[in-house]
C-alpha cells in the first residue's frame, strides 16, 4: 500500500498576525512559519500505518514557494520515505491545488491519501473532498479514527452531532482532525537522515492543469475589535452586573 | 439568477441551520428553491414550503440519501445546478463536507463560511480564525458558497406556500456506506443557537467536574460547550467544541470558565454578545475580551454562582 500526504505550510498557529495596512493581506514577512497543524496528523496516521506493516511507502507532497521544501523535510524527518515540492510562486486555490494532488496521484497511484481537514490561513476547509470528487473517489472527511482494511476503510468521523462512522472503498482520501492522533516530533538522527531523502522538484505551471485563481480578494481588513470590559471583585457582583446592566439573565 | 439551498434534515425535520441558509441566500437574490434530498422526508418538504422565503421545494427521495453521504448526494446536486446561478448550503459539518464536491465537478472555486452578501458575486468571509475578515469577488459563472449560520437569521417558518415538485434522484457511485452515528442527545438547547452558553475548559479538570457547569446551564437554560483542551482530555464530547475547528456561537450571554482564551477558541465564541470569564490567572488572554471578568478558582466561584442565581426569582429564559 502506497500512501500520500499534502502538507501545507502556513503561519505558525501561535503568531498574533497582523493585517497590512494596506488592506492586500497579512503580514508574512518574517513571520514563523510551520506545518498546518492537522497536516502533522495525516502524516503521523501514515508513517503509523507504514509501522504496522500495513503500508509500504509514504510520500509527502507540497505545493508553494521554495520554502514550502521545509514542510516536506519535516515530513521526512517523522518517517515519510521521499518528497515532492510542487513549486508555486503565487497562491493557488484550493481547487488548483486539488487538479495539482490529481494530477500527482494519476502518476504515483497511491491507495490512500492523507491531507489536514482545514488549513488555519484560508480557512477553507475545501481541498480534500474537491480531490476526491475530481478523482471519483470516496471521501473520510474530519477524521478522528480510521481502521484500514483490505479493500476498504472504516472512518470515525467528528460531526456536529457527535460521531460518524462510515466505510469507504480504497482509494480515498481522507482528512484528518487533530484527534487523530497525537504527531510525534522528529529526532535530531532522523532529521540528519532526512536531509538525505530525495525531493522531487515538479513546476506547477507546466503540469497542463488549469490552475487560475477565481477568487478576487477586493480587501482583507481587521475586524471589529472587541473592547475589554471590567474584572467584577466577586460573584455577587457579577450576578448584578448581569441582570442589571447587561440584562442577559 | 436563482438560488439553490440545500437543505440539512434528518428526514423527519429541517435543521435549523437551514432557516439561515435560507435567509442567506435570499440576500443574494430573492428567487431562493430549496432541495430536499432524503428517504421518506415528505414531512421535511412541507415545513420547507411553508417558509415564505422559499419559492420552491425541490424535493428527491431514495434511500440512498437518507444519510447524506457526499459521494451520493452531489451527483444529484450536480445534475440541479444546470438551472441555478449560486448554491448555498450552510457552513456545518453537513456543508462542509459535500459542497467542495459539487464545487469541483462545476470548475468553480467555492467561498466558504460567508459572514455577509455584499452583493450577489461579493461576499465577506473570516480568515486566520476570524483574525482577518476578507472581501472576495467570485469571478466564476456558478458560485457555491457555505454560509456561516451564525451570522445570519434564520428565516421565518410560517405563512408561506411554496410549491413542492419532484426530483428523480440520480444514480449513485457506491464506492461510501453509512455505518453508524453516535448522537450525543441533550435536553440542552444547541450550541448553535442557545441565548446562553457556558463552557469550561482545562482547568475544569476532570469530566465529572462538569457537573458544575451543569447545574448552571440548568439554571440559565444554557448549551454545554468546551475548549479542544478539554475535549482531548476526554472531559466532554467533542460535539461541544467551540473555537477555529468547533463551533461558532454567537448567544447573548457566553460563560468561559477555566479556559485560558487562545486565538482558536476565541474564533469560536468572540461574536457573542456578552462575554463572561472566570479564571484564575488574571493575565489569562480571555480577560482581554470579556465584557465581565472574575479572577477567582472556579471550583470557589461556581457554586457560589448558582447559588446567586437560586436567589434571583425571576431569569430570563
Ligand atoms: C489548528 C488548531 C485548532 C484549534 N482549534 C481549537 C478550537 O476549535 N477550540 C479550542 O478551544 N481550542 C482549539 N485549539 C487549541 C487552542 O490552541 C488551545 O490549546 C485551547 O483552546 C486551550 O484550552 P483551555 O483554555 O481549556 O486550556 P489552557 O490553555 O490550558 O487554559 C486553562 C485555563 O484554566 C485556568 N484554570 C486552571 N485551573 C483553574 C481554576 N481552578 N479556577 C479557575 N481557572 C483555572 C488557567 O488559568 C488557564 O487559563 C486549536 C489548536 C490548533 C493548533
Ligand atoms: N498548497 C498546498 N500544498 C499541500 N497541501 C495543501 C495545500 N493546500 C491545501 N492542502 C491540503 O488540503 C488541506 C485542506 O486545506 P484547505 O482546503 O485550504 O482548508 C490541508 O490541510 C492540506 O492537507
Amino acid at each position: 500500500m502506497k500512501i500520500l500526504v499534502a502538507v501545507k505550510r502556513v503561519i505558525d498557529y501561535n503568531v498574533q498576525i497582523r493585517v497590512k495596512e494596506d488592506g492586500t493581506g497579512v503580514q508574512t514577512d518574517n513571520v514563523k512559519m510551520s506545518t498546518n497543524p492537522p497536516d502533522d496528523n495525516a502524516i503521523e496516521e501514515a508513517v503509523k500505518l507504514k509501522e504496522s506493516g500495513k503500508a509500504k511507502e509514504v510520500i509527502a507532497i507540497t505545493i508553494g514557494e521554495e520554502k514550502a521544501q521545509e514542510t516536506v523535510r519535516k515530513a521526512l524527518a517523522v518517517g515519510a520515505d521521499r518528497g515532492i515540492h510542487v513549486k508555486a510562486d503565487n497562491y493557488i486555490e484550493p481547487l488548483g491545488v486539488a487538479k495539482i494532488l490529481k494530477k500527482v496521484i494519476e502518476k504515483e497511484k497511491p491507495d490512500i491519501v492523507f491531507m489536514g481537514k482545514q488549513a488555519i490561513d484560508d480557512d477553507c476547509n475545501q481541498t480534500g473532498q474537491m480531490l476526491s470528487s475530481l478523482l471519483g473517489w470516496p471521501q473520510g472527511t474530519f477524521a478522528s479514527k480510521i481502521e484500514v482494511k483490505d479493500k476498504s476503510m472504516e472512518v470515525t468521523r467528528e460531526v456536529d452531532e457527535g460521531l460518524e462512522t462510515i466505510e469507504i472503498n480504497l482509494p480515498a482520501i481522507v482528512t484528518c482532525d487533530l484527534r487523530l492522533n497525537e504527531p510525534r516530533y522528529a529526532s535530531l538522527p532522523n532529521i540528519m537522515k532526512a536531509k538525505k531523502k530525495p525531493i522531487e522538484q515538479l513546476i506547477a505551471k507546466d503540469l497542463a492543469v488549469d490552475i487560475s485563481n477565481r477568487i478576487q480578494q477586493i480587501k482583507v481588513e481587521e475586524p471589529p475589535k472587541r473592547k475589554g470590559g471590567v474584572k467584577v471583585a466577586s460573584v455577587a457582583e457579577l450576578v448584578s452586573k448581569l441582570k442589571n446592566e447587561a440584562k442577559v439573565i | 439568477m436563482t438560488v439553490l439551498v440545500i437543505a440539512e434534515h434528518d428526514n423527519s425535520k429541517l435543521k435549523t441551520f437551514s432557516l439561515n441558509a435560507i435567509n442567506a441566500a435570499s440576500k443574494i437574490d430573492s428567487d431562493v428553491h430549496v432541495l430536499v434530498a432524503g428517504s421518506k422526508c415528505e414531512s421535511v418538504c412541507k415545513e420547507v414550503a411553508g417558509v415564505p422565503l422559499v419559492k420552491k421545494v425541490l424535493q428527491s427521495d431514495s434511500p440512498n440519501y437518507e444519510n447524506y453521504l457526499a459521494e451520493n448526494l452531489t451527483p444529484l446536486v450536480v445534475k440541479l445546478a444546470d438551472k441555478y446561478t449560486h448554491i448555498v448550503a450552510s457552513a456545518n459539518t453537513f456543508g462542509k463536507n459535500f459542497m467542495p464536491r459539487v464545487a469541483a465537478l462545476l470548475d468553480t472555486s467555492q467561498i466558504s463560511d460567508i459572514i455577509k452578501v455584499d452583493s450577489p458575486d461579493t461576499f465577506v468571509r473570516p480568515i486566520y480564525a476570524g483574525n482577518a475578515f476578507a472581501t472576495v469577488k467570485s469571478n466564476d459563472k456558478k458560485k457555491c458558497i457555505t454560509i456561516r449560520p451564525t451570522s445570519f437569521d434564520p428565516a421565518t417558518t410560517s405563512g408561506g406556500s411554496a410549491s413542492i415538485e419532484k426530483v428523480e434522484a440520480v444514480d449513485v457511485p457506491n464506492i461510501s456506506k453509512f455505518l453508524k452515528k453516535e448522537e450525543t442527545k441533550s435536553e440542552r438547547p444547541e450550541l448553535g443557537t442557545a441565548r446562553v452558553v457556558i463552557s469550561g475548559g482545562r482547568g475544569m479538570q476532570s469530566g465529572e467536574n462538569f457537573k458544575l457547569i451543569n447545574a448552571i446551564a440548568d439554571k440559565l437554560n444554557a448549551a454545554v460547550g468546551a475548549s479542544r483542551a478539554a475535549v482531548d482530555a476526554g472531559y466532554i464530547s467533542n460535539d461541544h467544541q467551540v473555537g477555529q475547528t468547533g463551533k461558532v456561537v454567537v448567544p447573548d450571554l457566553y460563560i468561559a470558565v477555566g479556559i485560558s482564551g487562545a486565538i482558536q477558541h476565541l474564533a469560536g465564541m468572540k461574536e457573542s454578545k456578552i462575554i463572561v470569564a472566570i479564571n484564575k490567572d488574571g493575565e489569562a488572554p480571555i480577560f482581554s475580551i470579556a465584557d465581565y471578568g472574575l479572577e477567582a478558582d472556579l471550583f470557589e466561584a461556581l457554586p457560589q454562582f448558582l447559588e446567586e442565581l437560586n436567589k434571583l426569582n425571576t431569569i430570563q429564559k
